[in-house]
């Protein structure tokens, strides 16, 4: 059985990394042209550990579904991204961005871990700029920061609302010149279907290519799998329409623990859902709560009149609103982090409170902020600042030059003016902290086998604060895996390439065409999509913002029927020789009906409320999360027994030996 | 008020068998679907149906990844201004309305299936230079050590800004793909990171850009009309100059 080793270095907290990076083993510039690397994934940590792999000198075998590495759902991060550089002199340190990290996560984080992740991050943005990422600027040439939730400081660095964007262009663009070079092989439009394993360890995977529907054996010394979060598990959230748990979930099911499958976040500003035919959510930065004022009428017959048209938001008087983040958490305001404020607009909306059709909406509001940049902006201009109009239109150009791309957004969904209304919004599913389990270097449970970025659970405890995302997919693979990788390979100088003819690629192989033909020979009643949004709706419902036994017990069943019946009923059209968007998709709904039920069993195990995992058994008087540290300080990693209901939990006891654990207050 | 449509769908099977247009009534349409979600709504019916659903490309559906392609009524990403096939919503059509989709057509872009093109060509232009060649390992200089003019560095941004959708080809008469790769060549040449191996990037890629087959710029600006990110025609001009600079200092 593998063992949950988290292999953290010894000595004190802050020289841990630079300690074991002094000390691990190396492979030397000849011998790294002998090894070959696989990475499934392109996102943030996928392309920037290919980049970096490879100019290196290892050889890089690259993997993406989508038609470029370019479009993977990093691409979508709006917000910004964290480091501890504090240009802005706010008292901003690597300890800071340390202790931010680990009191959001609700101190189910790793510590060791969270610390290297403080203590790299300017790098990040160092190596950014130096690759020609556009961040934004002040007028003096230099960078300008922006604050996010769950902090003091202004420590976000950003460019507009598409940091993602520019931060995976350029990862992609340094992809771009080991492509170039030759030490890449890119694989657009392919999908891993399987790990394999040789004498235990990792030694290659068989994908499928999507355009032929051809199944390939490729091998390699270590397989990296960056593919990105399983928040699709509930059918609509912010991710991608492709983004799928299918990676993580089969080195899974070849021994891979997986940890904390429960902690999702719930990304409070996300627009409203609009009806039955909707596909996915689509998120209002974090960023937006900087200017942004959150709020709902104070009196129920003003919601009521809201709801049927009768009022506008804009004519409701100062004290008939409740901002009611700035009332509960006066130190915060409206930048709690993002499990408080999500809870806080689902206690307003069940209370009665929504603010359009469907009851789930509340208000965020830039009329105030508007009013403060166009008075400054009319004084910097020595303009008339009571001069309404004026101060209005110049501080509508304030906040399209620091939103403009998410206002038009908004407005094209929407069909309304957040320049002139306030915007409606309501939490969605954004972010999963759990993931597969690794060790301080990455390593999953299976030698050679690793996991980074969101796939992986290790930095973000129960609660993820905002532009921290990017932070560790870049980090991971920029400035972790890439050392720690040379350990592990250091006992491979000598393999000499792996072969793919063997009976463990043969059995594999089989495995993977066996599944596509079950699935095509199948001929039900019922299409993917239709499981998928049932799966969704019980995971919403069930195992939502809030939890309780009884709802979490009932979910495993009915996860379980729902799958059992997707095996007999699924229709998938087409062959197995052509681009098939059926069948891929069935492959990867099948692996969210697996995961589905573990994440329930794992939520109902864990009978504390912890960051986002919110169960309704264990709540403070006034309604906030309370953890139960004495019985559940630790990870929670899930060895795969084949049905999910019968996964072992292992516990990686976690333990605080630089920070004092505390309740956590934003109050 | 729900909308009834006629939708004229391009089917090809695969890049070497022949395509035609196939037609599709679908019903109750709701304004506030997306494009793409009324798209799901018929090959839910189409499978259902036993008929092969139409493949298109898609993926974040919020207007950034650029991986949806369609050519709907004779415009790229469709009648709305400043966005991508996800985020065109059904209110800019009409009940009764019948609508043309097409995949974006170029000889650079052969079909994948129905409206899923192959862009990989955009790839291989950035493989030939799209990049500042510095290593990754994180020691360089502080990111202050340059200030960077504000304008210089916006410009870079909203050059950067490209999704690399195609629409700028699709829309272009002679399939050209001058405004991607102006857009690419501008963000490196107005940042002083990128300047120093500015001459060797815009020729690369401008060669590569031709192996490929793209066509050429006739200045007619179909191209920053279609774009969904409002990428300028500006971009086109700096790269006509960084690429004269470039042959004539050799």
């Amino acid at each position: 059985m593998a063992s949950l080793d988290s292999k953290i270095p010894k000595g004190p907290l802050s020289n841990k990394w630079t300690n074991h990076k002094s000390h691990i083993n190396l492979v030397s510039p000849a011998n790294k042209r002998l090894i070959d690397i696989i990475v499934v994934g392109t996102g943030l940590a996928g392309a920037s550990a290919s980049a970096t792999l490879a100019e290196l000198g290892y050889n890089v075998k690259s993997f993406c579904f989508q038609d470029s590495p370019r479009r993977a759902h990093s691409i979508a991060a709006q917000g910004g991204i964290n480091a501890a550089k504090n240009y802005q002199g706010d008292g901003d340190s690597t300890y800071r961005l340390f202790y931010d990290t680990i009191k959001g996560g609700d101190y189910r984080s790793r510590e060791a871990n969270v610390h290297r992740l403080a203590e790299v991050s300017t790098n990040i943005i160092d190596q950014c700029v130096a690759q020609g990422v556009p961040f934004a600027r002040d007028y003096g040439g230099l960078l300008d920061n922006r604050s996010f939730g769950g902090v003091l400081v202004s420590r976000t660095f950003y460019a507009k609302g598409q940091t993602g964007q520019q931060l995976l262009l350029g990862a992609y663009s340094a992809m771009n010149r080991q492509i170039g070079r030759g030490k890449i092989k890119m694989y657009n439009r392919h999908e891993m279907m399987d790990l394999v394993l040789v004498d235990g360890k990792a030694r290659g995977i068989i994908a499928r290519n999507l355009v032929t529907g051809k199944v390939e054996r490729h091998g390699a010394h270590a397989v990296v799998v960056a593919s990105g979060g399983y928040g699709n598990v509930f059918f609509l959230s912010t991710n991608a329409m492709g983004s799928n748990v299918s990676a993580g979930w089969k080195i899974h099911q070849k021994g891979a623990h997986f940890a904390n499958p429960c902690f999702t976040q719930i990304h409070p500003t996300c627009i409203p859902v609009s009806g039955d035919h909707q596909s996915k959510l689509t998120l209002m930065s974090e960023s937006l709560r900087n200017d942004g004022r959150i709020w709902v009428p104070k009196n129920i017959d003003d919601v009521k009149a809201i709801r049927d048209g009768k009022l506008s938001p804009t004519q409701l008087k100062e004290e008939d609103r409740d901002y009611y983040l700035e009332r509960r958490y006066p130190a915060f305001g409206n930048l709690v982090p993002r499990d408080v404020a999500s809870r806080a607009a689902k206690e307003r909306c069940d209370a009665g409170y929504g603010v359009n059709a469907t009851g789930e909406a509340v208000y965020l509001d830039f009329a105030a902020a508007i009013i403060r940049y166009g008075k400054e902006q009319a004084h910097v201009k020595g303009l008339d600042e009571n001069d309404a109009v004026l101060v209005k239109k110049l501080g509508q150009d304030v906040v399209r030059s620091k939103y403009g791309n998410l206002f038009q957004m908004y407005e094209k969904i929407v069909d309304q003016n957040p320049y002139e209304t306030p915007m409606m919004i309501y939490p969605a599913v954004h972010y999963t902290m759990g993931g597969v389990w690794v060790d301080y270097n990455l390593m999953t449970s299976i030698p050679g086998c690793y996991a980074i970025g969101e796939a992986n659970f290790s930095d973000h405890g129960a609660n993820r604060l905002g532009a921290s995302a990017l932070m560790q997919g870049l980090a991971d693979g920029y400035f972790v895996l890439p050392y720690t990788i040379g350990d592990y390979l250091a006992d491979d100088i000598r393999t000499g390439s792996i072969a793919t003819n063997t009976p463990e690629f043969d059995a594999a192989e089989k495995a993977v065409v066996d599944k596509i033909n079950l699935f095509l020979n199948s001929k039900g009643e019922h299409s993917v999509d239709y499981y998928h949004k049932k799966l969704g709706k019980i995971m919403w419902d069930k195992c939502g913002m809030s939890r309780n036994a009884e709802g979490l017990k009932e979910a495993m069943v009915d996860i379980k029927a729902l799958r059992e019946d997707f095996y007999k009923n699924v229709n998938v059209p087409g062959t197995d020789s052509e681009f098939n968007e059926q069948l891929a998709k069935a492959g990867r709904v099948a692996d969210f009906l697996e995961l589905g039920e573990l994440f329930a069993k794992d939520a109902l195990d864990r009978t504390e409320s912890c960051g986002g995992h919110f169960r309704e058994e264990s709540q403070t008087p006034e309604g906030e999360a309370m953890r139960d540290d004495e019985n559940f300080t630790f990870v929670s990693a899930w060895e795969y027994k084949g049905e999910p209901a019968d996964a072992i939990l292992c516990k990686e006891e976690l333990k605080y030996e630089e920070i004092e654990v505390k309740t956590r207050s934003y109050k | 008020m729900m909308m009834n449509l006629t939708l004229k769908i391009w089917r090809q099977a695969n890049a070497t068998t022949k395509g035609k247009m196939v037609t599709y009534p679908i019903e109750n349409v709701s304004p506030d679907m997306s494009f793409l979600e009324m798209m799901d709504v018929l090959n839910e019916q189409l499978i259902n149906k036993g008929i092969d659903p139409v493949a298109f490309d898609h993926d974040c559906r919020e207007g950034i990844c650029g991986m949806c392609s369609m050519y709907i009524n004779g415009e790229a990403h469709g009648p709305d201004r400043f966005v991508t096939t996800c985020q065109l919503h059904m209110r800019k059509f009409k009940d009764g309305e019948t609508i043309t989709i097409e995949p974006f057509r170029a000889n650079a872009f052969p079909v994948v299936k129905d409206l899923a093109v192959d862009r990989s060509a955009f790839d291989r232009i950035q493989h030939a230079g799209g990049f500042v060649s510095v290593n990754t390992s994180g020691n360089t200089q502080d990111a202050n050590n340059i200030p960077i003019d504000k304008h210089d560095a916006d410009k870079a941004f909203d050059a950067a800004t490209c999704i690399g959708c195609g629409a700028c080809v699709a829309s272009c008469k002679n399939a050209s793909a001058m405004l991607f790769v102006s857009a690419k060549v501008s963000q490196y040449a107005l940042l002083p990171q990128g300047k120093v191996e500015a001459t060797d990037r815009v020729l690369n890629m401008v060669k590569q850009m031709d192996d490929e087959g793209f066509g050429n710029c006739t200045n007619t600006g179909a191209c920053e009309v279609e774009c969904p990110k409002g990428i300028s025609l500006e971009n086109i001009a700096r790269m006509n100059r960084e690429y004269l600079f470039a042959t004539v200092k050799g």
